[in-house]
C-alpha cells in the first residue's frame, strides 16, 4: 500500500512537472511573444513622445539662462555665467520690486475675480434648465457660445468698434446727451482688473455652462420629481436637488483654477495692452512677454517665468492633495 | 419587450387591460411662476443681445456706406448698402496669402491633432503596451508645467522652427486633454471590437485604422472642431515665432490693421493703386471700415461651421469630461 501510494505518488509528480514545465514552457513563449507585441506597440508611439520631450521636456534644460547673462548673439558658452544674480534683483532694487508687485497684484487680482465669477457659468445652467422652450434653449446656448470661438485679437476688435471714444457706446451716450466727452473705456487705467474681467465673462460665460448642462443632464430625473412630490417649489428644487449635484463638478473646475492661480495667459491683457493701461494690465505672462521678448532680458524673463511655473506646480500638488483629502479622488 | 410581442397569448387567458394612458399631468402655475419665467426669459434674451449684437455690428457696418460707418450711425440695419469694402479688402496686399496661411495651418494642423490624439488616445488604452502608465504620464503632466516663453522660443529658434510653417503644426499635435477624450471614449468601447480583429490576424495599426477610427466619429468630431477653433484663432505664434510676411495669418494682420494705423495706410496704398486715388471720395475706405470687414472676413468661417458642429462637442464634452 504504501509502497503503491509512493509509486503512485511519485509518477503523479513527474506527469505534474511534466506538464507544468510545458505550461511554463508554454508561459514563456507567450510572455515572448507579448513582449515583443508590447514592445512593438511602443514603437508605434514612440515620434510622438519625440515630440512632447522635445516641445515639453527639453525647454527645461533652458532655464539654465537663468543662470547666465544670456546674449542670444554669443551663445550660452560666450554668455557671462552671474549666478543667482537675477533672482537677487528681482527684490533687490525697490523700482525693480515695486514693478514686480504690481505686475504680481493684478496677475492675482485679475485671477480671483476670474474665480469670484465662476459661479456664474453655474447659475447660467441652472436657469436655463428651467427654460422649457426647446428652440429658445438652442439659440440662447448657441449665440451665447459664439464669443468663445473668436480669437481675442476679435473680441479688441469688437471692443474696440464699440467702447473706442468715437464708438457706438460713446456715441449712443452723447446721442441721448448722458454725457458731453467720450469716456474713455479702453485708454484708461481705471477699472482695468474689472473690464477686462468682464471681457472674459462675455468670451466664457455660454461655454463654460456647457459642462454644466451636461451634468444636469446626467441628473436622475426621479430625484425632481420625488422632491416635487414632497412639495419643493422651484427654486427648492434648484437649490437641494440641481446645485448639490453640479457641486463636484464645481469645485473641480474651481480647484484647477487656483492651480492655474498666476496662468492668466497673455493673449487677452497682450491685446487690450496700450500706453495708457499698462500699469494695471500687464500680469505675469505679459511682462515675461514684455521684457523677454522686446525688453530683450531674456534671462531675467527666464528666472521669472521659472518661479512661476515652479509655484504652479507647487500650487497643483497642494491643491491635489486637498481634493484627495475632501473628495477622497485627486485631480491629476 | 420584443419576445413578448412575438408570441400570441394563449385564446383562453384574458388579455390584460391596457394600462390607462398616463395622465398628462396640468402642471398648475402660480402667479409666482409667470413672474420667473418673465424674469428668466428676459434675462436670457439680454444675454442673447448682448453676445450676438457685436456681431452682427461688424456686418452690418462692413456693408454700410463708409461715410456712415465711420460716424457710428449704423446701429440697427445697414444703411447705404454696398459690398465694395470686400471687393477692396480682398485686394489688399498680404490679405490672400494671409488667408492661405490660415486656411492652410486650420486643415493641415487639425488633421495631425485629431489623427496624433486618436492614435495616442487609443493606444494608451493597450494594457499589453510597455510601461503605458509612465507613458501616459509622461504626457498627460505637460499639461501642468511649461519652461516658459524664453526657453521654449530658444528651442524652436534651435530646432529651426522659427520662421517655419510647421511651427503652427508640430507643437499643436500631442495634446493631453484631447488624449485625455479619446482614451475614455475609446475605453467605453466593447473590448470584443479588438479581440475579434486580432483573431483575424490584424495588427495594432491596422486595428486602430479599420476597427476602432470609423467608429470614433462623436470624439474626432470634437477633437477637430476644438482644435481648428484653437488653430483659425491662434494669434500668439505668429507674434512670438513669425517674422516673414508670407506666413502671417488672418489674425495676426488684424491684429497689424487695427494696432497700426501707418501700415493700414500702406496696406491701401499698396493694394492696386487705384485705392488711394478714391480716398477721400464717398465710397472710399477708412481705416475702420477696412478693420471691420477684415474682421467679417475672419470671423465668417466660424459662424458658419460653429452651429453645424455643436451638438457633436456638446456631447463630447459629456462623454469626456463628465465620466473622467
Amino acid at each position: 500500500m504504501v509502497i503503491a501510494t509512493s509509486v503512485t505518488a511519485t509518477v503523479a509528480d513527474q506527469i505534474e512537472e511534466r506538464t507544468e514545465g510545458g505550461r511554463r514552457d508554454k508561459r514563456r513563449h507567450e510572455k515572448q511573444a507579448q513582449g515583443r507585441r508590447s514592445y512593438r506597440m511602443f514603437l508605434c508611439i514612440v515620434p510622438f513622445l519625440v515630440l512632447v520631450f522635445l516641445f515639453s521636456y527639453f525647454p527645461l534644460y533652458g532655464w539654465i539662462y537663468a543662470l547666465f547673462d544670456y546674449k542670444p548673439a554669443l551663445g550660452l558658452g560666450g554668455s557671462e555665467f552671474v549666478g543667482l544674480q537675477w533672482f537677487e534683483l528681482l527684490v533687490s532694487s525697490p523700482t525693480q520690486l515695486a514693478q514686480i508687485g504690481q505686475v504680481l497684484l493684478n496677475t492675482l487680482a485679475i485671477s480671483f475675480l476670474g474665480i469670484a465669477t465662476s459661479v456664474l457659468p453655474l447659475a447660467f445652467a441652472i436657469f436655463l434648465n428651467e427654460v422649457k422652450t426647446p428652440w429658445f434653449r438652442n439659440a440662447v446656448q448657441t449665440l451665447t457660445t459664439l464669443p468663445n470661438f473668436i480669437s481675442w485679437v476679435l473680441v479688441y476688435m469688437i471692443a474696440f468698434s464699440l467702447f473706442s471714444s468715437s464708438g457706438l457706446v460713446n456715441n449712443v451716450l452723447a446721442d441721448f446727451g448722458l454725457i458731453t466727452a467720450p469716456i474713455k473705456f479702453l485708454d484708461s487705467d481705471q477699472n482695468v482688473w474689472i473690464t477686462m474681467t468682464l471681457w472674459s465673462i462675455w468670451k466664457g460665460l455660454g461655454w463654460g455652462a456647457i459642462i454644466y448642462l451636461a451634468a444636469i443632464s446626467g441628473i436622475d430625473p426621479a430625484l425632481h420629481e420625488s422632491a416635487r412630490m414632497d412639495g419643493a417649489g422651484r427654486f427648492q428644487t434648484m437649490w437641494y436637488i440641481t446645485l448639490p449635484q453640479l457641486m463636484p463638478t464645481y469645485l473641480v473646475l474651481l480647484l484647477l483654477s487656483v492651480a492655474n492661480l498666476l496662468n492668466n495667459g497673455m493673449e487677452q491683457y497682450f491685446v487690450f495692452q496700450n500706453a495708457f493701461n499698462k500699469e494695471s494690465i500687464q500680469v505675469l505672462d505679459l511682462y515675461v512677454y514684455n521684457i523677454g521678448m522686446t525688453g530683450n532680458s531674456l534671462s531675467m524673463a527666464t528666472a521669472i517665468g521659472m518661479l512661476k511655473s515652479i509655484i504652479s506646480v507647487v500650487l497643483l500638488f497642494t491643491v491635489n492633495g486637498i481634493a484627495k483629502r475632501v473628495r477622497g479622488e485627486s485631480i491629476v | 419587450m420584443t419576445a413578448i410581442s412575438t408570441s400570441r397569448p394563449p385564446l383562453h387567458t384574458p388579455r390584460p387591460p391596457k394600462p390607462a394612458p398616463r395622465p398628462v399631468r396640468k402642471t398648475e402655475r402660480s402667479p409666482g411662476d409667470y413672474a420667473f419665467a418673465i424674469v428668466n426669459y428676459t434675462v436670457f434674451t439680454l444675454l442673447v443681445v448682448i453676445c450676438a449684437y457685436p456681431f452682427y455690428f461688424l456686418v452690418i457696418n462692413s456693408v454700410s456706406a463708409n461715410d456712415v460707418s465711420a460716424l457710428g450711425d449704423v446701429r440697427l440695419w445697414p444703411i447705404g448698402f454696398q459690398l465694395e469694402n470686400y471687393r477692396q479688402v480682398f485686394e489688399l496686399n498680404g490679405l490672400g496669402t494671409a488667408a492661405v496661411v490660415s486656411v492652410a495651418r486650420t486643415v493641415i494642423g487639425t488633421v495631425a491633432t485629431v489623427l496624433a490624439s486618436a492614435f495616442l488616445g487609443f493606444m494608451f488604452t493597450q494594457s499589453r503596451m510597455w510601461a503605458r502608465q509612465f507613458w501616459y504620464r509622461f504626457v498627460i503632466v505637460t499639461m501642468y508645467f511649461s519652461a516658459g516663453l524664453i526657453p521654449v522660443f530658444i528651442v524652436m529658434k534651435n530646432l529651426g522652427l522659427t520662421n517655419n510653417f510647421w511651427v503652427y503644426v508640430l507643437p499643436f499635435m500631442v495634446q493631453p486633454f484631447y488624449i485625455i477624450l479619446v482614451k475614455t471614449y475609446v475605453e467605453s468601447m466593447p473590448e470584443s471590437l479588438q479581440e475579434a480583429a486580432e483573431l483575424d490576424g490584424a495588427n495594432i495599426v491596422q486595428i486602430f485604422f479599420r476597427v476602432y477610427l470609423p467608429n470614433m466619429t462623436p470624439i474626432l468630431a470634437t477633437v477637430a472642431i476644438f482644435s481648428a477653433v484653437a488653430q483659425w484663432n491662434s494669434f500668439q505664434d505668429t507674434l512670438i515665432y513669425i517674422t516673414d510676411q508670407s506666413l502671417y495669418t488672418l489674425q495676426y494682420l488684424l491684429y497689424m490693421f487695427i494696432n497700426q494705423a501707418s501700415s493700414l495706410a500702406q496696406a491701401a496704398q499698396n493694394a492696386g493703386g487705384d485705392l488711394g486715388a478714391i480716398v477721400g471720395a464717398a465710397t472710399s475706405q477708412t481705416p475702420t471700415s477696412i478693420r471691420m470687414t477684415v474682421s467679417v472676413v475672419v470671423v465668417l468661417p466660424i459662424i458658419f461651421i460653429y452651429p453645424l458642429f455643436q451638438r457633436f462637442f456638446v456631447k463630447g464634452i459629456m462623454l469626456g469630461a463628465v465620466k473622467g
